[in-house]
């Protein structure tokens, strides 16, 4: 009985400071965690989606809020004249969540092009649908109001990549998401755009 | 109490260097040696995990109870791998963008758990950490060399920090790509291990 307790009063102790340790280095971590993210993620998958636009998105980024949901936009203007946003959204994949940056036309409300960042997938599986944009390209220029972004066999419109099915399920769910907090915002958006 | 600090220290350098000597952890030594600066961040980041998981397995081991002594080796090692994950996040995140995944799997990284239940349990907090600084370095040294034989035959160049090639052959070297998929580590890692064994232990 007493070497139970002890087993019992060890491990708890030991978990609840490991615990309380790791939750102090996370939040002392998470605004330059997220500068990072936003140098090494963000702003490579936005100047792959934008190469040319004249203003810089990063720089101009703002947030936008409705019913609880915040979010962090990135406007710019096309060639052609309309608004466009890139925004990340998340889905959960074999490692965890997994980052998707989803650029939209706001005049046309279709999909320009979307990119995976943030993921923890297994390396030479997972890490294709990064690595390969044939994938990603799948969403280019599909409408986002209405359209089913799940796989196929979920209903959707969407091939998975062969042997990455866990992978690619988390980018379709990610732009679920996307379309949902899109159709949310929107009216915010653009608001704050002009 | 120096001499025997000096020994425990040294014997991780040479006589129980992890991958090549003891033949264990032997995951990220193939996954990551793709280039010195893969390998010696890999290093960098298993030595700190060892030496502050030997400190405290070693301080806490009168306190924990033999019967969940595992669980509770892990608690420590994943606490402080964590702690390496987030911190490499912050401030090198490129490397952290290259070693990815094979981080968080230090956790279950035999050479830290085979220090903490072999050492660190049956020694003093001075000498654990010593143990666990000659390990880490020797692990350190065997990545930087195996990534060392790697990139020279597979790139034509040595890495050290951030993508800066201090060394490389120039655009006339014919690289020998074989060396940076998956089989080159293992015949990598085999050539290295038969000219270790070529030198004669005493």
């Amino acid at each position: 009985m007493r070497e139970m307790i002890s087993m019992i009063v060890v491990l708890t102790v030991l978990t609840a400071v490991s615990g309380g340790l790791l939750a102090k280095v996370q939040s002392s971590t998470e605004v330059q965690i997220e500068n990072q993210v936003l140098k090494f993620q963000k702003a490579p998958a936005i100047k792959s989606i934008f190469p040319d636009v004249a203003n810089d998105p990063i720089a101009d980024r703002f947030t936008v809020e409705a019913d609880d949901m915040k979010l962090q936009v990135f406007p710019t203007k096309l060639s052609d004249g309309s608004k466009a946003v890139a925004f990340e959204t998340k889905g959960t994949g074999f490692g965890g969540p997994v980052g998707l940056m989803v650029a939209v036309n706001l005049d046309s409300d279709k999909v320009i092009d979307v990119r995976m960042t943030t993921h923890a997938e297994t390396p030479g599986i997972g890490t294709k649908a990064k690595d390969d944009l044939s994938f990603v390209s799948q969403f280019t220029a599909l409408p986002v109001m209405d359209t089913n972004f799940n796989l196929k066999g979920s209903g959707g419109v969407i091939d998975a990549i062969s042997g990455a099915t866990v992978t690619s399920n988390a980018i379709c769910l990610a732009a679920v998401n996307a379309k949902e907090i899109y159709q949310k915002l929107k009216p915010e958006i653009i608001k704050q755009m002009k | 109490m120096a001499q025997s600090l000096a020994k425990e220290f040294t014997k991780g350098l040479w006589a129980e260097m992890p991958p090549f000597r003891l033949v264990l952890g032997l995951c990220p030594v193939l996954a990551v040696t793709k280039s010195v600066e893969n390998g010696i961040g890999m290093g960098v980041a298993t030595t700190f995990v060892l030496v502050f998981s030997n400190l405290l397995v070693s301080l806490l081991r009168n306190i924990i109870p033999a019967k969940v002594r595992i669980a509770c080796f892990i608690v420590i090692i994943a606490t402080f791998v964590t702690i390496v994950e987030l911190m490499m996040q912050a401030y090198a995140y490129q490397l952290f963008l290259k070693l990815g995944i094979f981080i968080p799997l230090i956790v279950v990284n035999c050479i830290v758990l085979g220090r903490s239940e072999a050492f660190a349990s049956k020694n003093g907090p001075i000498v654990s950490v010593a143990d666990g600084l000659g390990i880490g370095i020797g692990f350190t040294m065997s990545l930087a060399s195996l990534g060392a034989v790697r990139e020279f035959l597979g790139n034509g160049t040595l890495t050290i920090w951030e993508g800066l090639p201090v060394f490389s052959m120039g655009p006339d070297f014919i690289p020998f790509r074989f060396m940076l998929e998956a089989p080159g580590a293992f015949v990598g890692l085999g050539l290295m291990l038969f000219l270790m064994n070529l030198i004669p232990q005493k």
